[in-house]
C-alpha cells in the first residue's frame, strides 16, 4: 500500500510539474536543446492520451440508436460498404456514388446522421465546433480514425472527381490571400522551417509517417480540446486571416484530398497528441 | 451549393468524354473550378470579409499561379509587380523613420489582429517573431524568414540620421511597409500596405532594427 | 452522469501497473470568462482505488491538476484477473466509479 502511495505521489508531482509547465520551454537552454526538451516533454505526455476518452464516446455514439429515426450508425457507408469502419480513415476523402460528390470523414458522418438517424445535417454543419452534435461528429471521427491507427494512407484516385479534387486542392494550397498574403504554402511549403518553436511539415509532398494529415484528429493539450481535421483546417484559415471556410465545404474537402493523396504510404497515428 | 459544384464537375466530365478526351479537365478549367469552389465555400465572418479570398490582388494571383506551376515568375512580370508595389509605399509623413525600439519589440512579439475572432478596434501586432529571429534574448523565434539579429550592425548603420544610412533606413521602412516592392513573390506580409500596422507602429519596428541602442544591434 | 474513465491494469510479476484516464474539466476557479467573471471551481477533490474491494490508494487533488487527468500507479500483490476500481469525487458532489480487470 505504501509503495502505491509513494509511486502515485511521484507520478502526481511529475504530472503536476508538467501540468503547470505546459507549453513553457526552459529559457536557459540552447536552441537545439530546447527543441529536444519539448520533444521529450511531448513524448512523456503521449502516455494516457485523452483522445481515448473521445474514442470511447465515438464508439458509443456509433452503436447507440439516436435521432428521430431512432437508429444507430452501424449501417453507415464510409466508402467500403455499410458498417465497415476498420481501414476507412486512410481512404478518405473519396467519391461517393450515392451523394455523387467528394466527401471527407466528417461530411460523410453528417450524411449518415441525416439519412440513417434523421438528424438535420445543415444544422449540424452550422453548429460551432465543440458544441452539440458537432462535438458528437468529432468524437465519431476520433473513434473511426483510431480504427485505422498504424495503417498507411491510400486515398483512391480512380474517379474523375477524385483526380479533379486533388488538382483543386493543390491550387487551394498555393492560394495567397487574406490581409497577410498567406497561403498554406507560406508555412508548409519549404523544408526545415518552423513558426516560433513549432516545426512545420512540408505538405506539398509526403511529410512522412504520423505527420500532417496523418496526425489529425488530435487532442491539443494547450487548450484541452479534441480537434478534427475540419477544425484544424478551419483554424489554419483563421490564422491566415482568411474568411471562414464552411464546415464540410468543397474547399476543405479538396484541400484534404490534396494532403491525403500526398501522404500516400505514410502511417496514420491518429488520434494523436499535440501541444 | 455542393450539388451545384458536382453538377459543374459532372458536366465537365461528360463534355470531355463526348469530345473523346479521357485526360480530364484542362488547366484553365481547373482554375475556373477552383475559383467557383472558393466562392461557394468561404463566407464572411467577423471582420474577415469574403473578398479577402475572392478578390485578391494581381500580386497574389500571379504569385499563387507561379507556385502552382512550380515555375517562378518571369523577370518582366516580377519587375512590374515590384514596381507597382513600390509605388504604393507610403513614406513617413513627417520624415521620421525611427520610433521607439521598446514598442517595436512589443509589436514584433504580438501576433494579434485581423482574424475573424478579432475586433475591428483592436491593436494589431506585427507577427514578426513567428518567422524571424530578432532580439537574441528571445529564443522562441521562427525560421521562415532570415534572422534579423544585428540587423543594423551588419549593415553598418551607426547613426540612422546620417546621410550614409539614408538608403538603408528607407529600404527597411519600405520592406516592412510593402515587402513585395523588393521581391514580387516574397512570403512576407505587406504590413503597411495591407493595413496590418499603422505608420507609428512601423516607425517602432524600424527602430527595433536600426536604433544602435536596440538590443538587436548589441 | 460524468463520462466514463479509461482504466487499464497490466500485471508484471507480483505488481500491476494501473493507468487511468479521467474525463473532467478540472476548472481551477481562477479563470475569468470573456465577460470578466470568475469561472467557478469545478475539479476532482478525492481519488480512491481498490484492489478486489480493498483500498490501495487515496489522493486529495486540488486545482493544479490539469484537465482530463492521467493517473498511473503500481499496486503490489495484484495478479491477472483481480478487480481494480477507481473512484473520483469532485467539489460539486459529483462522483464516478469505474472498474477494470488486471490483464
Amino acid at each position: 500500500m505504501s509503495l502505491a502511495k509513494l509511486t502515485m505521489q511521484k507520478t502526481l508531482s511529475l504530472a503536476l510539474t508538467f501540468a503547470l509547465c505546459a507549453g513553457a520551454a526552459a529559457p536557459a537552454l540552447a536552441q537545439k536543446t530546447t527543441s529536444q526538451g519539448i520533444d521529450e516533454y511531448r513524448a512523456m505526455l503521449a502516455d494516457g492520451n485523452p483522445s481515448e476518452l473521445f474514442e470511447a464516446k465515438g464508439e458509443d455514439l456509433w452503436k447507440k440508436a439516436r435521432g428521430p429515426k431512432n437508429a444507430t450508425l452501424e449501417k453507415c457507408d464510409l466508402g467500403q460498404g455499410p458498417g465497415v469502419v476498420k481501414g476507412v480513415f486512410v481512404t478518405l476523402p473519396r467519391y461517393f456514388a450515392d451523394t455523387q460528390r467528394m466527401q471527407d470523414l466528417e461530411s460523410r458522418l453528417v450524411t449518415c446522421m441525416e439519412t440513417l438517424q434523421g438528424l438535420n445535417g445543415a444544422e449540424i454543419a452550422k453548429t460551432p465546433f465543440g458544441k452539440g452534435e458537432q462535438s458528437n461528429v468529432t468524437a465519431l471521427a476520433t473513434w473511426i480514425a483510431s480504427e485505422s491507427k498504424g495503417l498507411k494512407f491510400n486515398l483512391p484516385q480512380a474517379h474523375t472527381q477524385e483526380k479533379t479534387f486533388y488538382e483543386v486542392g493543390k491550387r487551394l494550397f498555393y492560394q495567397r490571400g487574406g490581409t497577410h498574403d498567406f497561403a498554406c504554402a507560406s508555412c508548409h511549403g519549404e523544408e526545415g522551417k518552423r513558426i516560433r518553436l513549432q516545426d512545420l511539415p512540408v505538405l506539398s509532398q509526403n511529410p512522412g509517417d504520423g505527420v500532417g494529415f496523418a496526425a489529425w484528429p488530435a487532442y491539443r493539450v494547450s487548450n484541452g480540446q479534441m480537434w478534427s481535421m475540419q477544425l484544424r483546417l478551419n483554424d489554419c484559415y483563421r490564422q491566415q486571416r482568411f474568411p471562414y471556410p464552411g464546415f464540410g465545404s468543397n474547399a476543405t474537402i479538396a484541400l484534404s484530398t490534396y494532403l491525403g493523396v500526398n501522404a500516400k504510404g505514410s502511417v496514420s497515428v491518429a488520434p494523436a497528441l499535440k501541444r | 451549393m455542393n450539388t451545384k459544384i458536382s453538377c459543374v464537375i459532372a458536366a465537365l466530365a461528360v463534355a470531355l468524354m463526348e469530345v473523346g478526351c479521357a485526360s480530364g479537365p484542362s488547366v484553365a478549367e481547373l482554375n475556373t473550378l477552383t475559383d467557383s469552389i472558393i466562392k461557394a465555400s468561404f463566407r464572411s465572418e467577423g471582420i474577415a470579409k469574403v473578398e479577402r479570398v475572392t478578390a485578391t490582388d494581381e500580386t497574389n494571383r500571379a504569385c499563387s499561379q507561379a507556385d502552382v506551376a512550380g515555375v517562378p515568375l518571369d523577370e518582366k512580370t516580377a519587375k512590374a509587380i515590384e514596381e507597382s508595389n513600390f509605388k504604393s509605399i507610403r513614406w513617413p509623413a513627417d520624415g521620421q523613420f525611427l520610433g521607439d525600439w521598446k514598442q517595436g519589440e512589443a509589436i514584433a512579439q504580438s501576433g494579434r489582429g485581423l482574424t475573424w475572432t478579432d475586433e475591428a478596434t483592436g491593436t494589431n501586432g506585427g507577427n514578426c517573431y513567428n518567422c524571424h529571429q530578432i532580439d537574441k534574448k528571445e529564443i522562441s523565434y521562427g525560421t521562415i524568414g532570415p534572422s534579423l539579429y544585428n540587423y543594423g550592425k551588419i549593415r553598418g548603420v551607426n547613426d540612422p540620421k546620417s546621410p550614409e544610412a539614408k538608403l538603408m533606413v528607407e529600404y527597411t521602412w519600405g520592406k516592412i511597409w510593402n515587402a513585395k516592392a523588393y521581391n514580387a513573390c516574397s512570403n512576407m506580409p505587406r504590413a503597411g500596405h495591407m493595413g496590418i500596422l499603422t505608420e507609428a507602429q512601423v516607425r517602432h519596428v524600424v527602430a527595433l532594427l536600426l536604433d544602435p541602442q536596440s538590443p538587436v544591434n548589441k | 452522469m460524468a463520462d466514463p474513465m479509461r482504466i487499464r491494469a497490466q500485471a508484471a510479476g507480483d505488481k500491476a501497473t494501473v493507468r487511468v484516464l479521467m474525463s473532467h474539466e478540472m476548472e481551477t476557479g481562477q479563470r475569468k470568462d470573456a465577460a470578466g467573471k470568475i469561472v467557478p471551481a469545478w475539479h476532482i477533490q478525492e481519488v480512491t482505488a481498490t484492489l478486489n474491494g480493498k483500498p490501495v490508494l487515496s489522493a486529495e487533488w486540488g486545482p493544479s491538476v490539469s484537465k482530463n487527468p492521467f493517473l498511473q500507479f503500481v499496486v503490489k500483490g495484484a495478479k491477472a484477473g483481480d478487480k481494480i476500481a477507481v473512484t473520483w469525487k469532485d467539489n460539486k458532489g459529483d462522483s464516478r466509479t469505474d472498474e477494470a480487470t488486471v490483464a
